[in-house]
Formats: C-alpha cells, sequence, structure tokens
C-alpha cells in the first residue's frame, strides 16, 4: 500500500476520491455549523436521513444510489425544516428539538430498515451500510455524483459568503439589513444536508456528524480569519478522507469511515493542542510561566478582562 | 422621500413574548436632530422596543414608520447598534471586517465590498479612534473597543437615524467620551439618535430628548420638560426616589 497505489488501483482511487470530495465539502459547510453553534445539527440531519433511504427503497425497489440518496436529502430536508419549526412555534429549545428530530427519525429509520431485512427479500441486502458507510462500495459514477453535487453546495457558498458570514457573526444586524436570517438559516441547512447526503455511503449516518464539526474545529485554532479557515478545514477534511482510505485498504480490510473519523480525530487532537495562539499546551506554560513570575509583578500587571 | 416625516413614529405598538405584554400601547414620535434616550427599570422593555421597531420581533398590533414608511423601505436610512454581549467575540474576524458589515445592506445580495468599500469603513474605524485596530482580531480588543467596532459599523451604514441598544454598557471612560462626543457629532450633522439608556445619572447630561418606559409609555419629549421627578418615580414605580440627581 502506497500513494502510487492510490492513483493506480481503481478501487483505491474512487473510495480515496469520494472521500476527498466528501472531506473537502463537509469540511468547508460545517464551519458554519460550528461558527453558529450548532454542532448538533449535522447529527441530528444525518441521522434524519436514514428513513428517507429506507422509504425511497420501500418506495421504488431500486438501490441505485441516486434513489436513495435523493430519499436521504428529503428526509434531512425534513428534519430540518420540522426543527426549525419546533424552534419557532414551541416553547422547546433548539438543543433539544434537534435531540427530538435526532432520535426519532432514526428510529423510524431502524424500524424500516428491519421491516425492510425481514421481507425475505434478496435484494435488499446492503441497506445497512448507510449505518456506518461502506467506502469501498464507491463507483467512478458515485464519486462524480458526489462532486457535482459538492461543486453545486459549494458554488452556492461563494455566491452568498457575505451574507452567511454576516448571518453566522450577527444574525439580528442581519435581519435589520433586510437579510432575512430565517430563510437564509434554511438554505444554509440546507447546504449541509447535501454534504451528508455526500457522506452517507462513504461515512454513514452515525458518523457523519464528525465530518462537518471535525475539521472546522481543527481549522479555527491555527487562524482568525474565517476564509483560512474554511480552507483550511476543506484541507483536513481532504486529508483525512485519503489517510483514511489509506489507513483501511491497507494489509488488512478494515471500515473506511470510522479510520476516515480516527484520522480527523487526530487532526482534531494535534489541533486542539498545539496550534500556536489557541493550543492548550501553550495555554498550560504560558500560566503556568505566569505563576512563576508572579510575586514579582502582582503589583505591575493590570487586571486582565473586565 | 418624504423629509418633512418624522424619522421614527409608532403608534399603538403592542408586543407580547409567550402571552404576557412587554411593550403595552406605546405611542412614541421622535423628531428630527435630537438624541433620544429610552430611559426605564430592566425588564421595562427598551430592548424590545427597539427591536421590534426594527422589525426583529413580531409586534401583536400597532405600526411604526419611519421617515413615513414602513422599516422595510427606510432601511438604507437606519443604522443598527445592537447589545455587544449579543455577538460571539470569538468569531474568526477584524475589526475592519466586522465593520465593512455595515456597508451590505447597500450592497444589497451576492454583490461584494469594494476598495472604495474598504476605505469608508477604515474611515468609519477613525472616527471612533480605532484605526490602529482595524486589522486585529475582534477577541482580542477590550469591551469599550468591541464597542467602538460596533459604532463605527453602524456608522459605515450612513443612515440618517440611528438606533442604539446600551451602547455605554460594560465600556471604559475613554470609549464612554469617545462615544458621547461621536453621538453629539452625529446630531450637529443632523441625524437623529436613540439610544437605550440605563443610568438615571447621566442621562440629562448626554442626551436632550427622552423617552421614560416601563412597559407602557410613561412620558416622552425634550429633557426640560420631560425629566422630572414625577415622571421619573412613576415610570421606576416610586422606588428610586434618591437615586434621582439632575431631575428638574
Amino acid at each position: 500500500m502506497n500513494l502510487f497505489d492510490l492513483f493506480s488501483d481503481y478501487t483505491l482511487r474512487n473510495v480515496a476520491l469520494g472521500a476527498m470530495v466528501l472531506g473537502i465539502v463537509s469540511g468547508i459547510l460545517g464551519c458554519f455549523a460550528v461558527l453558529r453553534r450548532q454542532g448538533l445539527l449535522g447529527d441530528a440531519l444525518s441521522h434524519a436521513a436514514l428513513p428517507g433511504i429506507a422509504i425511497a427503497y420501500l418506495l421504488t425497489g431500486s438501490k441505485a444510489p441516486i434513489v436513495l440518496l435523493l430519499g436521504a436529502g428529503i428526509a434531512g430536508w425534513v428534519g430540518t425544516l420540522t426543527i426549525n419549526r419546533i424552534v419557532r412555534d414551541t416553547r422547546i429549545s433548539e438543543d433539544s428539538a434537534l435531540g427530538i428530530v435526532l432520535s426519532v427519525f432514526f428510529g423510524v429509520g431502524i424500524l424500516l430498515l428491519t421491516y425492510i431485512a425481514k421481507r425475505n427479500d434478496a435484494n435488499q441486502a446492503g441497506l445497512d451500510r448507510f449505518l456506518f458507510g461502506q467506502a469501498a462500495t464507491l463507483v467512478a459514477t458515485d464519486v462524480l455524483t458526489m462532486s457535482i453535487l459538492g461543486g453545486l453546495a459549494l458554488g452556492c457558498l461563494v455566491l452568498l459568503y457575505k451574507e452567511f458570514k454576516l448571518l453566522a457573526f450577527d444574525p439580528a444586524f442581519a435581519a435589520s439589513l433586510g437579510f432575512a436570517p430565517n430563510r437564509l438559516g434554511i438554505l444554509l441547512t440546507s447546504l449541509i444536508v447535501v454534504a451528508i447526503v455526500i457522506g452517507l455511503q462513504t461515512v454513514g449516518v452515525v458518523l457523519m456528524a464528525a465530518m462537518l464539526v471535525g475539521p472546522a474545529v481543527a481549522a479555527r485554532q491555527w487562524t482568525h480569519r474565517l476564509s483560512v479557515m474554511l480552507l483550511l478545514s476543506g484541507v483536513f477534511g481532504a486529508a483525512a478522507g485519503i489517510a483514511g482510505t489509506m489507513l483501511s485498504l491497507g494489509q488488512q480490510h478494515v471500515p473506511t469511515g470510522p479510520m476516515i473519523i480516527l484520522s480527523l480525530t487526530t487532526i482534531v487532537t494535534i489541533s486542539l493542542l498545539f496550534a500556536p495562539a489557541r493550543g492548550l499546551v501553550w495555554a498550560k506554560l504560558r500560566q503556568s510561566h505566569a505563576l512563576d513570575q508572579e510575586p514579582r509583578n502582582r503589583e505591575a500587571q493590570p487586571v486582565k478582562g473586565e | 422621500m418624504n423629509t418633512d416625516a418624522k424619522p421614527l413614529a409608532i403608534h399603538d405598538l403592542t408586543v407580547a413574548y409567550q402571552d404576557k405584554p412587554v411593550l403595552w400601547d406605546i405611542d412614541l414620535s421622535v423628531p428630527s436632530g435630537v438624541l433620544a434616550a429610552i430611559v426605564g427599570p430592566n425588564g421595562a422593555g427598551k430592548s424590545t422596543l427597539i427591536k421590534a421597531t426594527l422589525g426583529l420581533m413580531p409586534i401583536a398590533a400597532g405600526t411604526v414608520q419611519m421617515f413615513g414608511q414602513p422599516y422595510a423601505k427606510a432601511r438604507q436610512m437606519v443604522g443598527y447598534v445592537p447589545q455587544r454581549s449579543s455577538v460571539d467575540w470569538d468569531f474568526p474576524t477584524n475589526a475592519l471586517d466586522v465593520v465593512l458589515m455595515g456597508t451590505y445592506g447597500q450592497l444589497g445580495w451576492i454583490k461584494r465590498p469594494s476598495k472604495a468599500d474598504r476605505e469608508w469603513a477604515l474611515h468609519c474605524l477613525e472616527q471612533v479612534a480605532m484605526a490602529d485596530f482595524a486589522q486585529r482580531q475582534i477577541s482580542q480588543l477590550s469591551g469599550g473597543q468591541q464597542q467602538r467596532v460596533f459604532l463605527a459599523r453602524a456608522l459605515a451604514q450612513r443612515a440618517q437615524l440611528y438606533l442604539m441598544d446600551e451602547p455605554f454598557v460594560g465600556v471604559d471612560a475613554v470609549t464612554e467620551r469617545a462615544i458621547i462626543s461621536l453621538l453629539q457629532q452625529l446630531r450637529s450633522d443632523g441625524k437623529t439618535v436613540i439610544c437605550v439608556h440605563h443610568d438615571l445619572d447621566s442621562a440629562p447630561e448626554y442626551f436632550d430628548w427622552v423617552a421614560l418606559l416601563n412597559v407602557r409609555m410613561i412620558a416622552a419629549g425634550p429633557m426640560k420638560t420631560t425629566w422630572t421627578p414625577e415622571n421619573i418615580s412613576q415610570t421606576y414605580g416610586g422606588r428610586t426616589q434618591n437615586l434621582i440627581r439632575g431631575a428638574a
């Protein structure tokens, strides 16, 4: 297993390309979920996509990825609107609404998958791969579909970059300027649903949230600029995707999705600990250094913060 | 555009939060070219009045007009300074970028700020003595500096009417002086400024017009005639007599 195989082996190339596309798209879009303090949103929406896959199969009898992913996308979108309505029309808080949608939709999805599995229908095998993903099943057309969907989502983001930035930083001010934050929020969430749809085959509904949150959290550690954070997050996502593919398809076959997430976790951990300005290690060192100096400086140092 | 119309005219405004009225039957008409304070105790609905005026909260009844038009048509003439604590200052951006957001309204959808917009934003930062901090990450600014960045963002809106929610909260003395001289500058340029303000001591010194609010509008008018012990005590339920100095 080496880098050369990555480009010469057909299966490996598709898996690596697919994981890379997923990493870029979810890494970039995930930044906005993290900055809007909606880290759980991706988790709720990816779980919400599961019944869509089952229903799409039940209705069409087809296992073509495009059909199943369309079902997943619609279910994720219905999940988005449901969360939105619950927050707007009831006194239930957003995190509770996310929890409700996550568990109810996922429960229905599992129920439907079990029902499908019990129908003694030879064709159904493999639907449960959307739970944890099965990247090895990716073929060239899947990668093409993922790239087109991801390209559209990112194109939309580039077009409305200014508006999304304003929405993430100060939604009330956005509203006062006439940039309807509710509609912008739904649009942004819809783009996140697209990222989730892209990731279902590769990492599955259960682990997808990590692909949205992980790269963004890591990228935030290294920069104070949103544009740099977005690029870096895409790079981290892509790197995790490729690394996970290489690790999983080496000598013994271990599942790709979890290996991508573990690679990502490594990036996140290093970023949290060692990033120059925000790393925990440096903060700790500065703190103990300051403690050593304290007796001398106690009078001279002004009290920090307000 | 009707330039004779009042910058802000509120008629019979009622706002309820989960069945509980927060603002009840408010009438308010603010004349042009004043520095106005909205004063009242905690929970009086001061911030709610600003937010309802800007359409940030649903209103149960009543009408709001700015320069004789509903807000949706008068946006370009109105600048807004939200409470500083309403945003996450750890957001990855710098001071200049935040000020630039003040130009977004005039830019409209999709269009990006130009070089001229950046220069204008920098000019607005200069007016609050923050030009040296243009490239500073916003989490590294002090509370007072963050407040001045918010003011510069409102200046960047090139408005005729400014609505400010507690601009003096948690700021240092330097910032307080900078803000007040900026507000006076705006007034002498013919703009109208309306601030939510909670400090009874400084209110008559800083502002020349006042609206006393406690769910209902108790009194509103020029500071000289409206800032009376009777009105203040009625606003605060008669409990804060000894807190009031400057009252006529």
